[in-house]
């Protein structure tokens, strides 16, 4: 088990440096020079000179890309020009609340589609397996503005259980915070469990074909025990995949529902930067999100290992 | 004789497929005794794996079963659910062909082991775990405790089928089926398990069922033998009987394509010529009579009823018997 978790982190590294060299390349090489932005329009041309000979911008860029990840490497990910704010201090200001609606929305829409799934699954082909297929499909076509717009008319509108937007941070007022989220979380996970429910639910089908199922039903264990115990497991490798890339794609911030339900996250942060031109925040932020993607998914491959003992052994 | 321990009267399999029904098995009259053998024996695509589905109750969910299955005075085909699996394991179980996949790969053999004893003997925790390191020791399984810790990918084939083995007798059942239980395995191995699994049913004095494809495999260790074609029983009898003077030319030709030791190197193999005729496609005559060299007009014209042979307990379905006069020929 040591070794696997070594050979898996080991594929880690090379990756997360792809993704720095990428980060680095896509904010230098957007349109604009960055001492204009800073500077604004009436810069004279000694002064832009003098500023990008400052930070470096004369230098060549596999130069400034080794400084900058050697900056990275001490922790240091630059300061906005804007706000004078460093990366981290944003980054952290902003993660928790990315942070608790991406667990919140995962959490109900896999308390939504895993049961389902297996509903589905045990009598496949059935009225119950057609409702919710069909109704899978019409959910994951409906986009989330129209949903987050849906859930405020019902719940905060018309039934004032629920606020509508609005933030306040888990230590001041634990329970004002989660009330804030529902309807948030409730929207991502109202589009993450049809495709939970897909994924599970046609593992579970193949799965349930198994000559090792049949021994099972032939040994006369409960039904129970063969859907959750002997079906469920095997069955389950796609959907940590799937439920890894729902989660690195939240850990970026949900641009829409952030802004629907006035949430500071991430992809609240990342826009802001986008306008301003703030390209240290971009570039940081972006590297960020990127290294969380790729850990997430590096605690995937483990969670594959902890399912399966064939590929904890090598085996597969 | 005591009434049969298990009575298959009239059992005919339908499975539905895009090109019509197929009869997988077509109206099957069986009976075996408590601690007796019984054989079913025939080629690919006959029937027979899919009769003991039939039989454990286990047809693919769209299939169509008729018939009756009398087990130990209840039929069945029409036990309600929750008592066929309280009767499973403890009076019906099984051993699979393929034991790389009727094992669970992602559940310790002790895990496996010990749920089917827990669910059906009342045994606690500690109990289970001594009875399945007893059960792995008596099917041969070396270093029983620290098996019981791995997964099955850790073992051979020859071991896993050791431990389906082990899974089938945990609740000392009145019957086991054992479904081709050496047809995955190395030449090498096979016997050892076929001897182990005929051990077990002399000690345990179990009613078993061995299907196969191969007459060698039921010679020296079934009682009866019952030869199927086309989803039919077309022969059966004693198995010494049946050995000794078989009526069914497809008998004759199963035996005679089974390679043995005397033969010269490179003889060509006598296997059987053609195919078993399209089940979803009933046909008039006797089912083997477009493979059969003895087939003459009436075998393409009727079907030919199981009937009694001069022997008792000899029946076969063919209208022209072989070695019906003359002794051993052929």
């Amino acid at each position: 088990m040591v070794a696997f978790v070594a050979r898996r982190f080991l594929y880690v590294v090379p990756v997360l440096l792809a993704v720095s060299l990428l980060t680095f390349l896509i904010a230098s090489l957007l349109p604009g020079d960055l001492a204009y932005v800073i500077l604004g329009d009436q810069a004279t041309p000694e002064k832009v000179a003098a500023l990008r000979h400052d930070m470096g911008l004369d230098q060549p860029i596999w130069w400034r890309y080794l400084s900058w990840l050697g900056h990275v490497l001490q922790g240091d990910l630059g300061r906005s020009f804007r706000t004078g704010q460093t990366v981290l201090q944003a980054v952290s200001e902003r993660i928790p609340v990315s942070l608790e609606l991406m667990l919140m929305a995962e959490f109900i829409g896999l308390l939504i589609g895993i049961p389902l799934a297996i509903a589905c699954a045990a009598r496949a082909g059935g009225a119950f397996d057609r409702f919710m297929t069909g109704g899978a499909f019409a959910m994951l076509s409906m986009p989330s503005f129209l949903l987050a717009i849906l859930l405020i008319y019902l719940f905060a509108v018309e039934l004032r259980w629920l606020p509508a937007t609005g933030y306040v941070p888990f230590t001041e007022e634990p329970l004002a915070n989660l009330r804030f989220f529902v309807l948030p979380a409730l929207t991502l996970a109202l589009a993450e469990w049809p495709g939970i429910m897909r994924v599970l639910r046609s593992d579970m089908i193949a799965t349930l074909q198994e000559d090792y199922i049949a021994l099972a039903k032939a040994k006369g264990l409960k039904p129970s025990r063969i859907l959750f115990v002997h079906a469920l497991k095997p069955s389950s490798l796609t959907l940590v995949t799937v439920t890894g890339i729902n989660i690195g794609r939240l850990l970026g911030g949900t641009l829409i529902v952030e802004s629907i339900f006035a949430l500071p996250g991430i992809g609240r942060l990342l826009v802001g930067a986008i306008y301003t031109r703030d390209l240290v925040i971009l570039q940081g932020v972006v590297l960020l999100v990127a290294c969380g993607f790729v850990i997430v998914n590096f605690i995937v491959d483990m969670l594959y290992a902890v399912l399966d003992p064939r590929i904890r052994h090598g085996h597969a | 004789m005591s009434a049969p321990l298990l009575t298959i009267a009239d059992v005919a399999v339908e499975l539905p497929t895009p090109r019509g029904n197929l009869r997988a098995v077509d109206h099957v009259d069986l009976s075996l005794e408590a601690g007796r053998t019984l054989g079913i024996v025939g080629e690919s695509g006959c029937g027979k794996t899919m009769l003991s589905r039939a039989i454990l109750q286990l047809l693919p969910k769209k299939a169509k079963l008729s018939g009756r299955v009398m087990f130990d005075g209840q039929d069945l085909v029409r036990l309600a659910p929750e008592s066929l699996r309280r009767l499973r394991a403890r009076d019906l179980a099984v051993v699979f062909q393929d034991p790389m996949t009727s094992l669970n790969p992602v559940l310790t053999i002790g895990t496996q082991l010990m749920e089917t004893i827990q669910e059906h003997l009342e045994l606690d925790a500690p109990a289970a775990r001594k009875r399945s390191i007893e059960l792995l020791a008596a099917v041969g399984i070396p270093a029983p405790e620290q098996r019981l810790a791995q997964y099955p990918h850790q073992c051979s084939g020859g071991m896993r089928q050791r431990i389906a083995i082990a899974i089938a007798l945990s609740c000392e059942p009145k019957l086991l089926i054992a479904d081709e239980p050496t047809t995955a395995l190395d030449v090498t191995i096979q016997a050892q398990i076929l001897d182990l699994l005929a051990r077990e049913q002399r000690r345990r004095h179990m009613a078993m069922i061995i299907i196969t494809h191969d007459l060698g495999v039921v010679a020296g260790r079934a009682d009866e033998v019952a030869v199927m074609y086309a989803g039919r029983v077309v022969e059966r009898a004693p198995t010494q009987a049946l050995f000794k003077r078989m009526h069914m030319p497809y008998t004759e030709a199963l035996l005679a394509a089974i390679p043995k030791l005397e033969t010269a190197p490179h003889t060509p193999l006598p296997a059987i010529s053609g195919r078993p005729p399209d089940p979803t496609r009933p046909l008039k005559g006797c089912s083997f009579a477009q493979r059969c060299r003895y087939a003459a007009g009436r075998c393409h014209e009727a079907k030919p009823e199981l009937k009694s042979a001069e022997m008792p307990g000899h029946l076969y379905a063919c209208f022209h018997p072989i070695q019906m006069a003359e002794g051993i020929g052929a």
